[in-house]
């Protein structure tokens, strides 16, 4: 079938699904969906709708980025406006069919709000909830509406018209409408990309390749996980599109094993495009052929650095070289070779899908257009967000995010993963943007947006960071394998109530020859989140080197337990559960702590009664205070 | 499946050396890489036992000894960490009666660390084999695990 003719019929089906006949019920069933029990649901749903012999399709979308709300289901009712629901359990879900799909009654119970263009008065719309409305979903605007295994849904929402339109530009053509939208590196630098794209095309060689990085492994991001498991074919359009650009015929997408979903929808999206000539020999009769393979990684987070990709996929141990030459001009088997992130990818899918200056109205002067974070941590709304960059970290964390969780008091926001760094509540109005962020000490980074409250200890954090790093050099150059564990060895001791001032200065020192010494961004990068924190959180830092005092009540050897002497009623369940036969005390009489003894488990905390909740826990160390 | 018909999917190229080792690790009931596993991979990619020997022990994925029937990786992350995941593993230990790294006598169970699933929405999270379960905060272990047999 011709390009025409198969959208036309792409186009029909989508019409009929949201304006047809037929009833449909759309189930969020991406990791998030299914880790929340979607799978199941499904299975009821199918089976109630059997049962009651109703006609009604079920079909499987990926995530709307209201990840707290799984599993999220949408209801469509011919003639009736269509509703979505969060927390949807499978007792709610019967329910939905006999009153809204049998009986035409609308449940209010857990709605979100309306989806499509019938809007109730008073109900939102689900892109006018707080939660929806500061965002720009460009990048993400089919995940969680369209059905990810369905190449139909995606061409009937403008998919593959990218590739279309690039296919009437010369490559050059192509690079220059990349240019003109501003696009940087979503991976974390933030290169503008058609420069990258130039080196590539200038190079004269038989064989170039185009590398699409999926190795998302910094903590606290899902971006890129999510996006494929929702809208796969976005990532492969774009691929299409950069490979033709630069002059590619083989692409590789290299993801992490421990993404299984996004690479069953990757195989799948791959396998349709070629059945269509959307990928193989002469794809839409252009002339040009290009063909994607998937390589999986098998769990080594420094692999997402570029050099290192090259090395996994050319069967080696992932580890870095030094740059130049960048792989722009020698790279996979010493070809010129373009690595870009899967965001940046599916950006230019969706750049070629509008008119020019499209992209560019989103965002700031110098960072364009959009970008998605994964917003996690101590936040109400946790999930995947995409916001115009130059948005406020106010906005991203108390409209988008609702505020931090239990309305607990925030202390830091950590961006950029184990290469960026925490910043300060106090610094709450930044703008999230490449430049306002590096001047800030930390990075746009892939797209790890960590929300941290009062609760959480800045000198632990940094120390998790740098074990993240210390375990995952790959041990090739001396400041990096060595540093990190020379780094990691003060943080314990300060943790440990060993620290001394100098040590402030030596991590300091460290971190300096670490970034400047290291060959790879692992290590060049691996000291940012302990500088940055040393940076804004100094006094946290003399708080547990020179009061022996972990403020926040995280770090175990300073901080202790104690029985309150007026709530205790000597219940004995203390007693009973301390692992170590620190309490004494018989039932009836005030209980007290062995300090000596005690191992700070928090068990007795844990265990005593909320009616009495007569264990406290205190920053210091009680045998030194009396 | 015999090992040859694992090999036969893929082309004798050092590009797929991670998937080949990745399929192998997979047919191999006990799932891990064996010497033996190891030697026909060397021999099919036309290269030495030393250097697939480095590659499959440079990366975590891969197990050099035998493990259980289902992997149970736990995410250690910071942001996993600060939605209390320590708890989560000592729960797990204590459970299955096994340390991490360690494989439970039944030979059903292998304990492991993830330094970050990407889970981190519903922290803490795990995944079991190809299963994801998230929000451990607050779950009955032994009812999870008597799915998998």
């Amino acid at each position: 079938m011709d390009f025409i003719s198969l959208k036309k019929e792409a186009i029909a089906e989508w019409n009929d699904l949201v304006n047809g006949s037929v009833p449909a019920i759309l189930v969020g069933n991406a990791t998030c969906g299914r880790s929340a029990g979607a799978s199941s649901l499904i299975e009821k749903l199918s089976s109630k709708i059997s049962s009651k012999n109703i006609e009604c399709k079920v079909i499987e979308v990926g995530c709307i980025g209201m990840c707290y709300l799984e599993p999220i289901v949408s209801i469509y009712n011919p003639g009736n406006p269509h509703f979505v629901y969060g927390k949807v359990s499978e007792n709610d879900a019967e329910k939905l069919i006999d009153a809204y799909l049998i009986n035409n009654e609308i449940v209010n119970e857990n709605i979100i709000g309306t989806l499509g263009d019938t809007k109730l008065d008073n109900l939102n719309g689900i892109w006018e909830t707080s939660v929806l409305k500061p965002q720009e979903r460009l990048v993400l605007k089919n995940c969680g509406i369209i059905d990810p295994t369905n190449l139909n849904h995606y061409l009937a929402k403008k998919g593959y018209s990218g590739l279309q339109e690039a296919f009437q530009l010369s490559s050059q053509e192509v690079i220059e409408r990349i240019k003109e939208s501003g696009l940087r590196g979503r991976g974390g630098a933030g290169f503008p990309t058609w420069k990258k794209w130039q080196f590539c095309k200038d190079q004269q060689n038989d064989a170039k390749y185009l590398i699409c990085n999926a190795d998302e492994g910094d903590p606290g991001a899902f971006m890129n996980r999510s996006l494929i498991e929702g809208d796969p074919h976005s990532l492969i359009e774009g691929m299409i599109i950069a490979a033709y650009a630069i002059g590619a015929n083989t692409g590789y997408i290299y993801c992490r094993a421990e993404y299984p979903l996004a690479l069953e929808r990757l195989r799948q999206a791959i396998s349709q495009a070629e059945q269509n000539n959307l990928l193989g020999e002469n794809i839409l009769s252009s002339g040009f052929d290009f063909k994607i393979e998937i390589k999986e990684g098998a769990g080594a987070f420094v692999c997402g650095e570029e050099t290192a990709l090259i090395a996994s996929i050319e069967g080696k141990r992932g580890m870095p070289r030094p740059r130049p030459p960048f792989p722009a001009v020698s790279g996979l088997w010493g070809k010129p070779t373009i690595i870009n992130n899967v965001e940046t990818l599916a950006s230019v899918a969706r750049i070629l899908q509008n008119e020019p200056g499209w992209f560019s109205k989103f965002g700031t002067e110098k960072s364009k257009g959009t970008k998605t974070f994964a917003l996690v941590g101590k936040v109400k709304n946790t999930g995947l967000i995409e916001v115009p960059l130059g948005i406020s970290l106010k906005e991203i964390i108390y409209e988008i995010g609702g505020g931090v969780s239990a309305d607990k008091k925030l202390k830091a926001i950590q961006t950029g993963g184990p290469s960026g760094g925490c910043v300060p509540a106090s610094m709450i109005d930044l703008k999230v943007d490449y430049e306002s962020l590096t001047e800030a000490g930390t990075i746009m980074g892939s797209g790890g947006l960590v929300v941290m409250d009062e609760e959480n200890c800045m000198v632990d954090v940094a120390k998790y960071f740098i074990d993240f790093a210390h375990k995952e050099s790959c041990g090739e150059c001396t400041p990096c394998r060595l540093g990190t564990k020379q780094m990691l060895d003060i943080l314990e001791d300060i943790v440990s109530g060993k620290g001394t001032m100098e040590d402030l200065d030596l991590l300091e020192d460290l971190g300096k020859g670490i970034k400047n010494g290291s060959l790879c961004g692992l290590g060049q990068t691996a000291p940012n989140p302990l500088l940055t924190t040393i940076q804004y959180f100094k006094d946290e830092y003399i708080e547990h080197i020179q009061n022996k005092r972990c403020p926040s009540k995280v770090c175990k050897d300073l901080i202790y337990y104690d029985i309150l002497p007026d709530k205790c009623t000597g219940c004995h369940i203390c007693f009973k559960v301390c692992p170590v036969s620190a309490i004494s005390g018989y039932p009836k009489k005030l209980h007290k702590i062995d300090q000596s003894l005690c191992i700070k488990c928090g068990m007795c905390m844990d265990k005593c009664p909320d009616k009495f909740s007569a264990i406290e826990v205190y920053p210091g160390n009680k045998i030194a205070e009396d | 499946m015999e090992r040859s018909e694992v090999l036969k999917q893929f082309k004798p190229d050092h590009e797929n050396m991670l998937n080949i080792l990745h399929a192998l690790q997979n047919n191999n009931s006990q799932n891990y890489l064996s010497e033996e596993d190891l030697k026909i991979a060397a021999s099919y990619l036309n290269t030495t036992y030393s250097h697939i020997y480095g590659v499959a022990t440079y990366y975590t994925m891969f197990s050099l000894k035998p493990r259980g029937k289902y992997i149970i990786r736990v995410c250690n992350s910071p942001v996993c960490n600060m939605e209390n995941s320590t708890k989560v593993i000592e729960e797990i230990k204590k459970n299955l009666s096994i340390e991490v790294g360690e494989t439970t006598d039944d030979m059903r169970f292998t304990l492991e660390l993830s330094e970050c699933l990407g889970k981190c929405e519903e922290a803490p999270g795990m995944m079991i084999n190809e299963d994801v379960v998230g929000n451990l905060d607050n779950v009955d272990f032994k009812s999870i695990f008597d799915n998998y047999n």
